[in-house]
């Protein structure tokens, strides 16, 4: 146990060993920890915001479905009013349209009916010359009996 | 025990493991040689132009160690995931930190690095305290270096080495802070006041002197007599060893810890109270 030397060698390995460990070993290392704190830090905060930003997003979304809810039930109503109104409206269209072929096809079977007369008279008038020369045997001048021909005509 | 063979008194034994490795000029054999207790050259003979190879040996090799394993945190380190050995030293450095913040509340960039360097390198000193006794002297015999004491810090010229070094620091400090004037009338005008100057300033340079002293006999105190304890163990018969050496082990674990955490301690308080001004 003799104070000698060493004392001194211990002394300068010491101080060296102390301004490496302040140059190179104690600022990268308190760095990356300062670092990391900032990190997380950050990472709770950005959390936090997250969370208060999903419940704003979701109370928004609530609201959206049930505005969106009304506004589709009011659509619907509006749809369904205006479904009975066509169909209303076709019905009201289609009897109108009945009707008015009804009456048309009156009119034309009537007409049909005077045209029929009209022809059936015209024959018959032929036939009874027909039947008339016949019976008298004799040919009758068409032209000099049409007037006989047609007061019969029109009796038939 | 008997690790040099032959016949070995318990004294011998003893002497033979607390002799460091000296080196030096020995005037007797008007020769550089290291220390020869068994040829009647003892460690005493060669007065202060000696050096302990051993102690500095180990003492350097372990701040290298030191050194390589923070650095080699230091360059990798990440504000990422950090990989277990990062955290390890992460979780010291952070420890060494909050003490430091927690005592010296002023600006000071070195204060930190220093308390951290104190903490591990004693701490790793210490700890080849729990290398059995007989274990490196026995291989340094086979290797034909004839004394080996691994534990620096059982050597008083490396904790005073570092104790003067803190000492140096706070003289330093003190006079920075305060000015050469004002440092030495810290050390004239307290505590009794100006007409009790003299003893004023004994009181106080022997109160300063006493720092670095005390800092230093604690830590190799603790140390030698852990050390001592170890090598009476050592000398039982080797089944009984471990009924004694085991809990003193266990035991030195604590000690070695709490001694350099005591040191690192005291060093910031010290150099906070530099700092202060009255």
């Amino acid at each position: 146990m003799n104070i000698n030397l060493t004392i001194i060698g211990q002394a300068i390995s010491f101080a060296i060993f102390v301004m490496i460990c302040m140059k190179y070993v104690w600022p990268p290392i308190t760095g990356a920890l300062a670092e990391r704190k900032k990190k997380i830090a950050d990472g709770l905060d950005a959390a936090d915001r997250a969370q208060r930003d999903l419940e704003l997003a979701q109370e928004k979304a609530m609201s959206d479905m049930r505005k969106s809810k009304e506004e589709a039930a009011a659509v619907i109503e509006q749809a369904n009013k205006r479904a009975n109104q066509i169909v209303d409206e076709a019905k009201e269209k289609a009897r109108e349209e009945a009707n008015r072929l009804i009456t048309a096809a009156k009119a034309e079977i009537d007409q049909e009916a005077n045209r029929a007369k009209e022809t059936l008279r015209a024959e018959v008038a032929t036939l009874v010359v027909a039947g008339a020369e016949k019976i008298l045997e004799a040919s009758v001048d068409a032209n000099a009996h049409a007037q006989l021909v047609e007061k019969l005509a029109a009796e038939l | 025990m008997a690790s040099s063979g032959d016949t070995l008194t318990s004294s011998e034994y003893i002497s033979h493991h607390l002799t460091n490795l000296t080196f030096g000029y020995h005037e007797g054999t008007d020769s550089w040689r290291f220390v020869d207790t068994s040829n009647g050259i003892m460690p005493a003979d060669f007065g202060f132009w000696a050096i302990h190879v051993d102690t500095m040996l180990w003492s350097i090799g372990l701040g290298l160690f030191f050194i390589w394993l923070f650095k080699k945190v230091a360059s990798t380190a990440t504000s990422g995931v950090p990989g277990s050995v990062q955290n390890f030293v992460e979780s010291i450095v952070e420890f060494v930190d909050d003490n430091v913040n927690s005592i010296f509340h002023y600006k000071n960039a070195l204060i930190a690095p220093l308390a951290l360097t104190i903490f591990i390198w004693i701490f790793l000193m210490n700890l080849m305290d729990l290398v059995p006794v007989d274990w490196v002297p026995f291989i340094a015999q086979e290797m034909g270096v004839g004394y080996m004491k691994m534990v620096p810090t059982t050597d008083p010229n490396a904790t005073l080495g570092m104790a003067f070094s803190v000492f140096f620091l706070i003289v330093y400090y003190s006079i920075k802070q305060k000015g050469v004037g004002g440092f030495l009338a810290e050390l004239s005008f307290m505590p009794l006041g100006k007409w009790f100057l003299p003893f004023n300033l004994f009181l106080e340079v022997v109160g300063l002197l006493a720092k670095p002293i005390s800092l230093a006999l604690r830590l190799f105190g603790n140390m030698y007599a852990g050390e001592m304890i170890f090598i009476l163990i050592a000398m039982l018969p080797f089944w009984a060893q471990w009924l004694l050496s085991v809990p003193w082990a266990l035991f030195h674990i604590l000690v070695i810890t709490l001694q350099a955490f005591i040191f690192m301690v005291l060093t910031i308080v010290y150099l906070a109270m530099a700092h202060d001004d009255h």
